[in-house]
């Protein structure tokens, strides 16, 4: 009887027909979950899981098995995507769909095990089962991809995500795993797998679109003995998650997206750049491959096809510039993490000097799927221009956020409306923020625009890492504006001038437009006047003469909030004004003379001294003395202050 | 701290620069932040000037030259939590506590982070002490926060 392990090497992954005899197919089932013996309770555990309380969840779960002495296993699983819903806790029992109970906080662990356990569930906290034509339904409960939630999207990267466990390497080759990697190793060519790749119409997920299989080729080309693999998952664009998404969900995808695409350039050696914020992942991509390399799956001689490969993990020390390749590298070889100039291509001269290809972790999670359905299926969803599927992560004032996988050419307003379930409490939606903090606003009239690279570039915008942020009535686009230009004048690394004191200077401008004039002599007032009108000027001049990407997109989110926005700037400038009241500094507050009973406090408070008013009086802001802290505001008992 | 570095700096090859990051970060692990000493130290190892070793460590966020307090504050400052009103919620610790962003507090107890984005924008606005996550703080939790760090001792 062979051990789990060489019956899953032997017996499945070997066996790439997919066509298994029947105690074959009877055992894969039972390590697939399909046929289990006992229940099995599946824990949500990713970072986003562990935040809303998952540790506490499942500790309340070994309680109740152990009080009730039931007899179940329990399997920690990733995040299924829907991050608002966590912590999420599944049970399946024998011969019965998986159910699925979102919100579910240790004080709720005992009725819901109750219920399921006495088949009898009630409608609170229920998500929703997961369909599987093996087993027999929930009666009258609705399935999971039927919530809208998931319902447009197409998972081939997120398959397994929330699903199978990030921990065991057993889950994954139970579900597939690491099949293409043997097909590819032993009966294809690197140039072989560089032309499938190439077929599929792959291109880079990290922001650039370049095609895959071209970078590949030039690497593959040429003659070096030592070439080496990056995978980038140090997604530091504020507000996006998915890359921590895709560790966590389905670490094994990853590595043998890796590993395949280092046999196609020929590399021994990759490095997996991971965000040292990220422990968790951190901690299960260790652990991924490690196990892989237990299996055979790394190390010497994979499958005995003469094929090397060691994957090394790298912390990323946290600098945005580092999503540039040359400066990844640099930051890779122990030095300062600034951009050079190409060519020479990574490509070619990369990391120590040598041929070395950085793709982004999402990128390389294709891989796989590919070579196991061909490049004729990949070619098959998505757009004509941008083949495959995209993920996204939804934040901001969303009503569902989490990280989704669509195919390319679904509309924007699809994703916010249905994926996301609109805005939160009912707002208006304003724009929509893509692409990091460099990305660009895209206001409602674009929203109709499809997802993909070219129907992007057409409206200015582009896809970016796929952060998606949606900002709602109550967001002022120029403090917005002003917060990404500060975090971008932050993170310039200081080599070309343009980007170094062109943000900077954006910045004061933006600062002198947000804040109230120190001073009103005219001299102030002219300056404050030139530097709003050199704004434009500036950012084109940033944009056309910076060296590298994080250059070239700064002032991204000054333009297209210029563009779509320009009313906003206008009264922030001429009528000193923030809609939004946003920018505290442009508040003025006023007293409701009807609501005010004359307390006296904010006239104690009023480090100005701008209140007037006598005991038991309503008070008056003299508003030239003003200088809108908002202390008055904040001590005010009976609401009688507000501002405009 | 000599110890320290006789047990780390071994793992890694002398004289090959790219071991710099993954040292300084173990080190930091360890030590919690990274002196002038250990710089040169690593420098020496690694047949780097030391001028070189602060350059590379000076340029990412994640190293620290001042230790931190006994509890480390990081806000997280993404574009999800800012959008929630993180920015106010650091003027509110930085006022109470006593401390600036990016600096410990003289009695060594609170140290405070702006984090550019702790990747948990699901639960913004985010902020971790030490160890522990604070998801969707509000401006009532946040007080409340606080006063329990407040109010527990040295």
């Amino acid at each position: 009887m062979l051990d789990n392990k060489e019956f899953l090497v032997e017996k499945i992954l070997k066996n790439y027909s997919g066509i298994y005899d029947k105690p074959t197919a009877e055992r894969l089932s039972q390590l697939k979950r399909d046929k289990i013996l006992h229940p099995v309770i599946y824990v949500s555990m990713g970072t986003c899981g562990m935040i809303a309380g998952a540790g506490k969840t499942k500790t309340a779960v070994e309680q109740y098995l152990e009080k009730n002495k039931v007899d179940a296993e329990i399997v920690v699983v990733g995040c299924l995507g829907l991050c608002a819903a966590e912590p999420l806790l599944d049970v399946q029992l024998p011969g019965k769909t998986r159910i699925s109970f979102q919100l579910a906080t240790e004080d709720k662990v005992d009725d819901l095990l109750n219920s399921v356990f006495h088949h009898h569930l009630s409608p609170d906290n229920l998500l929703g089962q997961h369909k599987n034509p093996l087993l027999e339904d929930w009666p009258n409960i609705r399935y999971i991809d039927e919530i809208p939630f998931f319902l447009h999207q197409q998972r081939i990267i997120l398959r397994n995500s929330g699903i199978i466990s990030p921990y065991l390497i057993d889950d994954y080759l139970a579900h597939g795993g690491y099949k293409s990697l043997y097909k590819t190793v032993l009966n294809y060519t690197a140039d072989k797998v560089c032309e499938i790749v190439d077929t599929s119409e792959l291109r880079g997920r990290g922001g650039g679109g370049f095609p895959t299989a071209r970078k590949w080729m030039v690497a593959l080309g040429t003659g070096s003995d030592h070439k080496y693999l990056i995978c980038n998952a140090d997604e530091s664009d504020p507000g996006a998650f998915m890359n921590r998404g895709i560790i966590e969900g389905d670490p094994h995808r990853v590595i043998e997206g890796i590993a395949i695409a280092a046999y196609a350039i020929g590399a021994k050696n990759a490095f997996i750049h991971v965000r040292s914020e990220y422990s968790q992942s951190l901690s299960i991509l260790e652990l991924a491959v490690k196990t892989a390399k237990s299996y055979g799956f790394l190390g010497e001689n994979i499958f005995g096809s003469g094929f090397n490969l060691t994957i090394h993990i790298r912390q990323s020390a946290g600098a945005f510039v580092c999503g540039e390749e040359t400066a990844l590298i640099a930051s890779l070889e122990g030095r300062r993490g600034v951009p050079q100039s190409k060519p020479p291509y990574p490509a070619e001269k990369g990391l120590f000097g040598n041929p070395t290809i950085v793709n982004n972790i999402e990128t390389l999670a294709n891989i796989p799927a590919i070579l196991e359905n061909g490049p004729i299926w990949f070619k098959s969803i998505g757009t004509k221009e941008s083949r495959g599927t995209k993920i996204f992560s939804i934040a901001g004032k969303a009503e569902q956020t989490g990280f989704i996988e669509i195919a390319m050419g679904i509309p924007i307003s699809k994703i916010v409306n249905e994926i996301a379930g609109g805005v939160k409490n009912g707002k208006k939606l304003k724009a929509v923020q893509l692409g990091g903090p460099s990305g660009v606003c895209i206001s409602v009239k674009d929203l109709d625009t499809p997802i993909g690279y070219e129907s992007l570039q057409a409206i200015g915008s582009s896809l970016g890492l796929g952060g998606l942020i949606i900002l709602d009535e109550d967001t002022c686009m120029v403090n917005l504006s002003r917060y990404f230009i500060e975090f971008l004048q932050k993170e310039s690394c200081g080599k070309c001038i343009p980007c170094r004191e062109g943000t900077k200077r954006m910045l004061q401008i933006l600062d002198e437009v947000t804040r109230r004039p120190r001073e009103e002599s005219s001299h102030e007032t002219l300056e404050r006047f030139k530097g709003v009108m050199e704004l434009e000027t500036l950012a084109e001049v940033i944009r056309d003469t910076s060296l590298c990407g994080l250059g070239q997109n700064a002032p991204n989110p000054v333009l297209s909030s210029l563009k779509w926005f320009r009313e906003e700037y206008e009264d922030h400038i001429f009528d000193r004004k923030c809609n939004a009241g946003v920018c505290h500094d442009l508040r003025t507050f006023v007293i409701d003379a009807d609501v005010c009973n004359g307390c006296n406090i904010c006239q104690k408070k009023c480090p100005e001294h701008a209140i007037i008013g006598s005991i038991k009086l309503p008070h008056f802001i003299i508003e030239a003395r003003c200088t809108g802290c908002g202390i008055c505001f904040d001590s005010c008992k009976f609401n009688a202050i507000y501002f405009k | 701290m000599k110890e320290i570095l006789d047990r780390i700096l071994p793992n890694y090859p002398p004289n090959k620069n790219d071991g710099l990051l993954p040292i300084l970060q173990e080190i930091q692990k360890e030590c919690g932040y990274l002196t002038d000493e250990i710089l040169s130290e690593v420098g020496k190892y690694l047949n780097m000037p030391a001028n070189k070793v602060y350059g590379v460590a000076t340029f990412y966020d994640q190293f620290r030259f001042k230790p931190r307090g006994q509890f480390h504050i990081r806000l997280c400052k993404g574009t999800a939590c800012y959008l929630h009103g993180s920015a106010t919620y650091l003027n509110e610790l930085e006022k109470q506590l006593r401390v600036k962003a990016g600096t410990t507090s003289r009695d060594g107890k609170f140290s405070l982070e702006v984090a550019h984005c702790l990747g948990a924008c699901e639960s913004a606005p985010v902020m971790r002490i030490n160890d522990a996550w604070y998801p969707k703080v509000s401006p009532q939790e946040l007080s409340r926060i606080i006063r329990s760090l407040k109010e527990k001792t040295v």
